[in-house]
């Protein structure tokens, strides 16, 4: 019986120190003093100093790209689901002519490489005078997010019992109500996996964000980390430093968002 | 409460299956009708469309002097129970029971009063703060009920509400459905696949087969003149027998000649050998208490479907044993072989010519 239990236990604990460790090591470099990084690296931090982070916040202004990026993240996060959703269900549930193919674009059009958009796209940007705005940056995510957004919706919206709304709209609720009162309250954990795949992709996006910004008061998190120079050296701890705050928040969000993804499963049962 | 009229009514999908053709059926204010008939057959497609969760293709609904043919369900003023229930998950009882009334603007303390009165009828009071996931069978059938007579609609349609509720709990609630209509005094459209639910429920009773009604009928006339062969071999159990019409050829329209005989295993009486109008080997006998559903081989028939008769419980029968049987003349069927449509019969009336 051991022998066939300690397997799965042995396969997880490699996938998660493989996916833990840089990040657990992160951490430890952004509390290790600059000058032991190189010299004395270590497992587990002998010197603790918040150096790093204190540079990040003051030296360097790094509230301003945590708010640029909490912004467009969140702006694209809340058009994507709001609008996502009722495409989805739009395509989930009513029969309308051309169903297949829009689909179908629908997903061609998230398949795009961003690189070979990105110079028609700040063209376009360009001319709309949308250039280093947060407009400019939450436009082209909608874009590429909201495919995305869109089919993993359907899938959430065809798991429903269509009974349910037709319950609803006997009852007198007309579709739009039926959507909002039994649909939506039903879909909860999948709008929230979705909303934490679309903010995740936004907040981490580079290409554009780099593409279409041009100074720091629009620069998101990825990109102000990417520039981060010193004078004569790569300022490497605040680098890190960085990286850890750019990452706690999706981390937070993943782990709230779980727990009410777990209940909302377990009480939406239709038959028991 | 109103009454329901389909004029023509004819569903065809865009796949070019045709799931009813021109039904026209006429349900009284305050009748209970049930819609009855093998699965695909069209019941629950003509109900979807009384409630409007279907389009026709052709023909009109009307719900008392309203042609509604083209209103979505919320405007018209009728009540669902689903066969799998459809209750809210994320609401309590009391929430499922409001909310028929919540979207048609009623007032809450109206609203209260009603949930109220509702929960008292179906004994749910005590379940009020559940969800559904916490109640047992029994109790969401209750509230799925619950949920269509808040509303006190004009035509409340039930798409088979018993199906999933134990054999035990079926009859019951049946039962409990008949007082309910007798209590309310409304119009009810019922579909259900079970021949007997609809016997003992429906005022009349509308059989369809392949999207086409059959018969529209009282129970008892339902049983005692099927139009059809089909509607014969569909109502009653245990089921019709039918027989090649030359085996009773002194009684038979026309002989015997391209009729079949159709008779319920009520209608036949077991003799001793020799003394009824044919001989059978007895193949199974089946105790059902009351009664003994034996299964016999006709001697002239050795090869064809067994044919059941019930018989009382004495004196017993014993398998393999030679009997005979007796036709009770007043009560066989006569069919066109060629399209199963009934022929007069004989003994009752004069001879009118088979395939007329």
């Amino acid at each position: 019986m051991s022998a066939r239990r300690w397997w799965p236990f042995l396969a997880l604990a490699l996938l998660v120190g493989a996916s833990a460790f840089p990040f657990y090591w992160a951490i430890v470099a952004s509390l290790t003093p600059e000058a032991r990084l190189f010299q004395d690296p270590s497992l587990f931090p002998t010197h603790i100093v918040t150096d790093h982070y204190r540079a990040l916040f003051t030296e360097r202004n790094f509230w301003l790209p945590v708010r640029n990026s909490l912004i467009v993240a969140g702006t694209t996060t809340a058009f994507c689901v709001s609008i996502g959703a009722l495409c989805a269900y739009a395509l989930a549930r009513l029969e309308f002519r051309g169903k297949a193919a829009l689909l179908g674009f629908v997903l061609a059009v998230g398949m795009f490489p961003q690189i070979s958009v990105v110079s028609p796209l700040y063209l376009l940007l360009r001319e709309l005078g949308l250039i280093n705005t947060f407009p400019g940056l939450v436009l082209p995510y909608l874009t590429f997010a909201m495919p995305l957004t869109v089919w993993l919706l359907v899938g959430f919206f065809r798991q429903l019992p269509a009974e349910l709304e037709e319950a609803a709209m006997v009852d007198g609720a007309g579709r739009l109500r039926a959507f909002w009162e039994v649909i939506v309250p039903l879909a909860v954990p999948g709008i929230a996996t979705t909303a934490i795949l679309t903010f995740v992709y936004s907040w981490n996006e580079f290409l554009f964000a780099l593409s279409f910004t041009l100074g720091p008061e629009r620069q998101t998190v990825p990109v102000a980390v990417a520039l981060f120079r010193g004078q004569y050296q790569v300022p490497w701890g605040q680098i890190l430093a960085a990286a850890v705050v750019a990452t706690a928040p999706v981390t937070l969000l993943v782990l709230a968002f779980q727990r009410r993804i777990v209940q909302g499963l377990t009480a939406g049962a239709v038959k028991g | 409460m109103a009454s329901v009229r389909l004029e023509g009514v004819a569903k065809t999908y865009p796949n070019g299956h045709v799931a009813a053709q021109g039904l026209d059926l006429e349900i009284a204010d305050g009748e209970f009708m049930v819609l009855v008939g093998p699965s695909g057959c069209g019941k629950s497609t003509a109900l979807r469309m009384i409630a409007g969760l279907e389009t026709p293709t052709a023909g009109r609904i009307r719900i008392g002097d309203q042609d509604v043919t083209a209103l979505p369900p919320q405007e018209r003023d009728i009540a669902m129970v689903f066969q799998t229930y459809a209750l809210y998950p994320h609401m309590t009882v009391k929430e499922n029971l409001a909310f028929g009334l919540r979207m048609r603007g009623a007032a809450p303390d109206a609203i209260a009063q009603r949930v109220e009165e509702a929960a008292r009828a179906l004994g749910l009071e005590q379940v009020l703060s559940r969800r559904p996931a916490q109640l047992s069978g029994g109790q969401r059938q209750r509230v799925a009920l619950g949920r269509a007579i808040v509303r006190e609609p004009k035509v409340f349609l039930f798409d088979e509400p018993l199906s999933n509720l134990d054999a035990k709990l079926r009859v019951e609630t049946r039962a409990e459905l008949a007082r309910l209509h007798r209590r309310l005094g409304a119009t009810v459209v019922y579909v259900t696949h079970d021949q007997e639910e609809a016997m003992t429920l429906g005022w009349r009773v509308a059989v369809m087969r392949d999207g086409l009604l059959q018969q529209v009928s009282p129970p008892m006339e339902l049983y005692r003149k099927p139009v059809n062969q089909f509607v014969a071999g569909f109502v009653g159990s245990p089921e019709m027998n039918f027989l090649p019409g030359g085996l009773l050829g002194d009684v038979a329209p026309g002989r015997g000649g391209g009729v079949t005989l159709g008779v319920r295993p009520h209608d036949v009486r077991i003799v001793s050998a020799g003394s009824g109008d044919l001989d059978a080997l007895v193949d199974v006998v089946e105790p059902r208490g009351s009664e003994l559903l034996v299964y016999l081989k006709l001697a002239v028939l050795p090869h064809g479907a067994p044919l059941r008769v019930v018989a009382p419980p004495e004196p017993a029968i014993e398998e393999e044993q030679m009997v005979g049987i007796v036709f009770d003349r007043a009560r066989l069927h006569w069919f066109r072989t060629e399209d199963g449509q009934r022929v007069a019969s004989p003994s009752v009336r004069p001879i009118s010519a088979p395939g007329k």
